[in-house]
């Protein structure tokens, strides 16, 4: 769901002149090239990256540098990725994670399986 | 998977990871640098090497500083790898990291972690709703691209680094709706006896007068000794809450970003079983190491930040100085030649670390905001609040590992990273022994997630 944008260039920013076309949870964006994927759906409006597995609350990035874990996605069909470690690129589809992964059953892709201690 | 040798593996592109793999290049050895970035800089000087004149204007002299650091890396024989994540360093010296979905392992004869420092944990009600960051991930998004809150923003708690966004923000001409400041003026008291250490730092204490002088004279809503702060919302901030001198206020806002300082870390010291204290003036645990910065295990160093907060400038000369620490374990410069070199920069580290003590006693994170009441959320990725963890301490549990088992607390993606240290306090206040007494998370690697997949390298 999009909202007005939390976050937008400030004033001194140039426009980008490159951009990449991604979609998130099927719905076509426009974002500045180079940009992390985590910054680039913030600047679209969108607020919530993903649903905690425990009681589905909303959640989005806390700390942008990798610590938090709180900006998960899932991105062209893998999940758990670090959405503010991750430069977006043309054509990637982002989709919000949505409570716990499905763990069980994954056999085309062992590369969802994590590996967590 | 692909295994290679090198002499030297540093970890982390910041301040400390940059200067130390230029010095020991220059000092003869095959330096690797990871980082997990897409450009170094680490997060003080975070795309530095990308960010356009302007930006850098607008962020200030200090970042800009960063720029030197970063050619200097670009004109050495380090071999950087941009966009590596380590997921384990081992006590023999072996780094495995994922790059591009693929496994990589280096042997190399020493290692520098320069992991540097995260964001000390803000645990308050409502803190883990959208809308709500730390300072220094609005930072981020303003260094790497040039990004800004759209509407009026709440800065709240203490410490440098929250007041120098505000400047910067200022530069930039984004609105600021209010600073909501948790100092008190007993804190002054309390820090007052760094004073004289702190004047002999000058230069720094000028910058953060001027600071403080341009945050007042932009006449931004300022409230200090801001108490019980809370972020209200439904799905989303809609206003932080808190009291000053037992009045309740109300500031509206989508956007609250929150600060209370920085802590090291120590992910991959931990994940070494190097030895660690609890910092009684950083409120922390650092690793233990000599003056080198080198661990209780052999040939492994830690450099800037990652082993106790002393800042950008500090984290470049302790990386030169982890340099030669290694330069002589690798037998490429003899004592005498090491302690030649190295008193500069002894010289120089003890002037930068100069106005520490007075920074950490007058921002002295309040207690209330580290160590919360029952029913804030301490562990964000498994939702287990206080009131639980204290359950757990009722019941017998001692520390943060057994914590886990009475309810998964610190078991989630970020696996202790953002409440190892309220975990940690919580236990400790609740069973009235010290922090030190209580310890942290046993941490194993890997330290970043990997898949099956990738581990099995197909």
């Amino acid at each position: 769901m999009r909202t007005d944008p939390l976050f937008q260039p400030v004033m001194s920013e140039a426009r980008s002149t490159r951009t990449v076309s991604l979609t998130f949870n099927e719905q076509p964006l426009q974002v500045p090239a180079g940009s992390s994927v985590a910054a680039a759906l913030l600047m679209s409006g969108i607020q919530r990256f993903r649903a905690t597995p425990v009681s589905e609350a909303p959640r989005a990035p806390y700390c942008m540098m990798g610590v938090c874990f709180e900006c998960l996605v899932e991105i062209d069909g893998v999940p758990n990725r670090q959405s503010c470690l991750i430069e977006v690129g043309e054509g990637m589809r982002i989709r919000s994670q949505e409570g716990a992964r499905d763990l069980m059953f994954q056999p085309a892709t062992v590369q969802s399986v994590e590996v967590l201690s | 998977m692909s295994h290679s040798s090198v002499d030297v593996v540093v970890v982390g592109a910041g301040a400390a990871g940059m200067s130390g793999a230029v010095a020991l290049a220059e000092l003869g050895l095959h330096v690797v640098l990871l980082d997990e970035q897409g450009s170094p800089g680490g997060q003080i000087y975070r795309g530095i090497t990308l960010a356009p004149l302007s930006r850098r204007d607008m962020l200030g002299p200090d970042y800009a500083h960063g720029n030197e650091l970063a050619q200097a890396l670009a004109s050495s024989s380090v071999r950087y790898e941009r966009g590596a994540a380590v997921w384990q360093v081992t006590r023999e010296h072996e780094v495995s990291y994922l790059r591009e979905g693929r496994l990589h392992t280096l042997q190399a004869k020493a290692v520098l972690l320069a992991t540097g420092a995260m964001e000390r944990p803000f645990p308050i009600p409502g803190w883990t709703l959208p809308g709500v960051m730390s300072a220094g991930a609005a930072q981020i998004l303003l260094k790497s691209s040039g990004l800004a809150p759209s509407e009026p923003v709440v800065l709240a708690g203490c410490g440098p680094l929250l007041y120098l966004l505000g400047w910067q923000y200022l530069r930039a001409g984004v609105p600021i709706k209010a600073l909501v400041d948790t100092t008190r003026p007993d804190d002054y008291w309390r820090a007052r006896r760094h004073l004289f250490a702190a004047l002999r730092a000058w230069p720094y204490l000028r910058k953060g007068l001027e600071l403080m002088r341009s945050l007042r004279s932009a006449r931004i809503a300022h409230f200090t000794g801001a108490e019980q702060l809370a972020v209200e919302g439904d799905g989303a901030a809609r206003a932080l809450t808190f009291t000053v001198a037992g009045k309740a206020e109300r500031i509206a806002t989508r956007c609250v970003l929150l600060h209370q300082g920085v802590v090291p870390n120590i992910q991959f010291s931990q994940s070494l079983r190097a030895r660690h204290h609890w910092d009684v003036d950083q409120l922390c645990f650092s690793p233990v190491v000599d003056s080198w910065g080198e661990l209780d295990v052999a040939g492994v160093f830690v450099a800037g930040d990652g082993a106790g907060i002393g800042g950008a400038q500090a984290a470049a000369v302790q990386g030169q100085l982890a340099a030669l620490g290694i330069a002589v374990r690798l037998e490429k410069l003899s004592d005498a030649q090491r302690a030649f070199r190295a008193e500069a920069l002894h010289a120089r580290l003890a002037s930068n670390l100069r106005i520490r003590p007075f920074l950490d006693a007058l921002y002295q994170p309040k207690e209330a905001n580290r160590i919360p009441a029952d029913d804030v959320m301490v562990c964000r990725c498994e939702e287990v609040t206080a009131g639980e963890l204290r359950g757990f301490v009722a019941l017998g549990c001692t520390g943060p590992n057994q914590a886990k088992s009475f309810g998964r607390c610190g078991m989630g993606p970020c696996q202790g990273r953002m409440c190892g240290l309220t975990v940690t306090e919580v236990i400790a206040k609740a069973r009235g022994v010290s922090a030190s007494e209580v310890g942290y998370y046993r941490i194993r690697p890997p330290i970043k997630p990997i898949t099956l997949g990738e581990l099995a390298g197909d």
